[in-house]
């Protein structure tokens, strides 16, 4: 019986915990951003200003869901669904302590690669169903830029792959028992950081949703709930992102003294934050400067790493 | 697990068939990525994994995006809807209904007879990398050159493309233009080129 309950009480936590990450992340890069900006952010409600969380969740939910008469209803629905299922699904391969995981998968990171590639739909699907020109233009950019930069962040991660010997995380963050895979692998780390903020949309590579030039870009047209499950659903990219980045090239769990679980959420906590500081520092590119620089200059590197780590790990034997 | 497989076989037949039968472009594709998951699921329960998850990366993941994105930019409106309805007439189905009886009857055989490939034991990533670049090495390195010939040919005739839509702007304007707008154009074009 207890054995039965077991996975149950893991999806359960790993859900209570990115969830409410996700929602109190809402405020803390609000909070982080007035604090680089040299203003104070939300801090009126309650202490810290942390209410602001449960007025920013109360006010989305009760705002008016509208669908527009021109949309294509159906498929309007199902896109903001989309990037929150993807997104969570993912989580079930990420494993937040030893033996704590809900699907110890053998193709764990390629579970998580087909997941973040099946989120493109999300962005795609509401820009096409909005029927607006500026969602479309919002939506062919998304495509075109999630396109691309999946095809390196894939192929950043077979490096660690390599040197691992295992696609499963679990295999991946013990191999790291001698030395943190960013020490041999920071090219790739660098590689998969920036693919990583491209695949989540976060500034400076948010032109899906460049407000000074497509009002919101894919989500134009969406409001309330459906506009909060695509805001949502950038955050849980986010959470999902750095996790991988922890467990892949920082040694997941880990860590002296400190409880593995800790060890992991802090390290997490480190990269979201870096998320955000990206976002406070760095204007957005153009377009075209987005899509030459991911295929003229990210694309070769990563081969060159790939091959490089290939060849060491050969020569090595 | 059998129920399992059994269920995401009837998702699959059934996303397929709506997928053919759909007169809107985008729709008929959704019910196509229902299908190709349904698969990677099939695939996933008879122990390959990793040709599951090669199935939701390349085909759900990549080409039907690309799918999707094709149809997106070209907007097919009731017109095309026209078309489709004027394709789906019973008399169109005759051919493929052919094909797909022999297909039947092939599968009836091979399940009355027994004479099939079972796949019991899981079958990981590194199996399935070996068994390619040992036994089947040839046949990947004629597929990258397929896909490389195919790069280079769309390369080609989108340079082509471009240069004579250049010339095309070029010669329609009066010489006088030209010559004090010959840098504005060729800035508007270098702008297309990044977009293509």
């Amino acid at each position: 019986m207890m054995s039965n309950l077991y996975p149950l009480l893991i999806i359960a936590v790993v859900l209570f915990v990115v969830l409410n990450l996700a929602a109190g992340l809402i405020w803390v890069e609000r909070r982080l951003l007035a604090l680089w900006q040299d203003r104070y952010g939300p801090n009126r409600v309650g202490p810290f200003g942390l209410g602001q969380i449960a007025a920013d969740s109360i006010k989305l939910f009760l705002k008016e869901d509208w669908i527009p008469p021109f949309a294509d209803n159906p498929v309007f629905v199902l896109a903001p669904a989309i990037v929150v299922a993807t997104a969570l699904i993912s989580f079930a391969v990420v494993p937040f302590a030893p033996g704590f995981v809900v699907a110890d998968l053998n193709i764990g990171v390629l579970f998580l690669l087909a997941m973040s590639s099946l989120g493109v739909y999300s962005v795609v699907l509401a820009g096409w169903s909005s029927n607006n020109k500026y969602s479309l233009l919002g939506g062919i950019r998304a495509a075109a830029q999630m396109m691309s930069y999946e095809v390196f962040m894939g192929l950043s991660l077979l490096g660690v792959v390599i040197l691992a010997g295992s696609f499963r995380f679990a295999d991946i963050v013990e191999a790291q028992r001698g030395m943190w895979f960013v020490i041999p692998q920071c090219l790739g780390f660098v590689l998969f950081l920036i693919a990583g903020v491209a695949e989540t949309r976060r500034l400076p590579f948010d032109l899906a949703e460049a407000e000074s030039e497509l009002i919101a870009g894919f989500h134009s047209e969406y409001s309330g709930m459906k506009f909060g499950m695509f805001f949502v659903g950038e955050y849980i990219g986010v959470i999902l992102i750095s996790a991988t980045i922890s467990l892949l090239f920082f040694g997941g769990w880990l860590g002296p003294v400190l409880p593995p679980a800790l060890w992991f959420a802090a390290k997490t906590m480190f990269f979201i934050c870096l998320f955000i500081l990206f976002r406070a520092a760095l204007p957005r590119p153009r377009f075209d400067q987005l899509m030459s620089w991911g295929w003229k200059v990210m694309l070769p590197l990563t081969l060159v790493n790939l091959l490089v780590t290939g060849a060491v790990v050969l020569a090595r034997r | 697990m059998t129920t399992l497989f059994y269920l995401a076989g009837i998702l699959a037949v059934v996303a397929t068939l709506l997928a053919i039968t759909q007169r809107h472009a985008v729709h008929a594709l959704l019910y196509l990525i229902v299908s190709l998951l349904a698969v990677a699921v099939e695939f996933f329960v008879l122990g390959a994994p990793f040709v599951a998850a090669l199935e939701i990366m390349i085909y759900a993941g990549a080409i039907m995006v690309l799918f999707v994105f094709v149809v997106m930019m070209l907007n097919l409106a009731e017109h095309a809807m026209e078309v489709e309805r004027e394709w789906l007439k019973p008399g169109n189905w005759l051919v493929p209904a052919l094909l797909a009886l022999i297909l039947l009857g092939e599968l009836v055989y091979c399940t009355a007879t027994r004479n099939t490939l079972s796949l019991t034991s899981s079958v990981g990533p590194k199996q399935v990398g070996i068994t390619l670049f040992r036994s089947y090495w040839i046949g990947v390195e004629l597929a990258s050159l397929l896909l490389m010939a195919g790069l280079v040919g769309a390369f080609h005739l989108g340079r082509h493309a471009i240069a004579k839509e250049e010339e095309h702007h070029v010669t329609s304007t009066d010489a006088a233009r030209t010559d004090t707008r010959s840098d504005l154009v060729h800035v508007g074009s270098g702008g297309t080129s990044h977009a293509a």
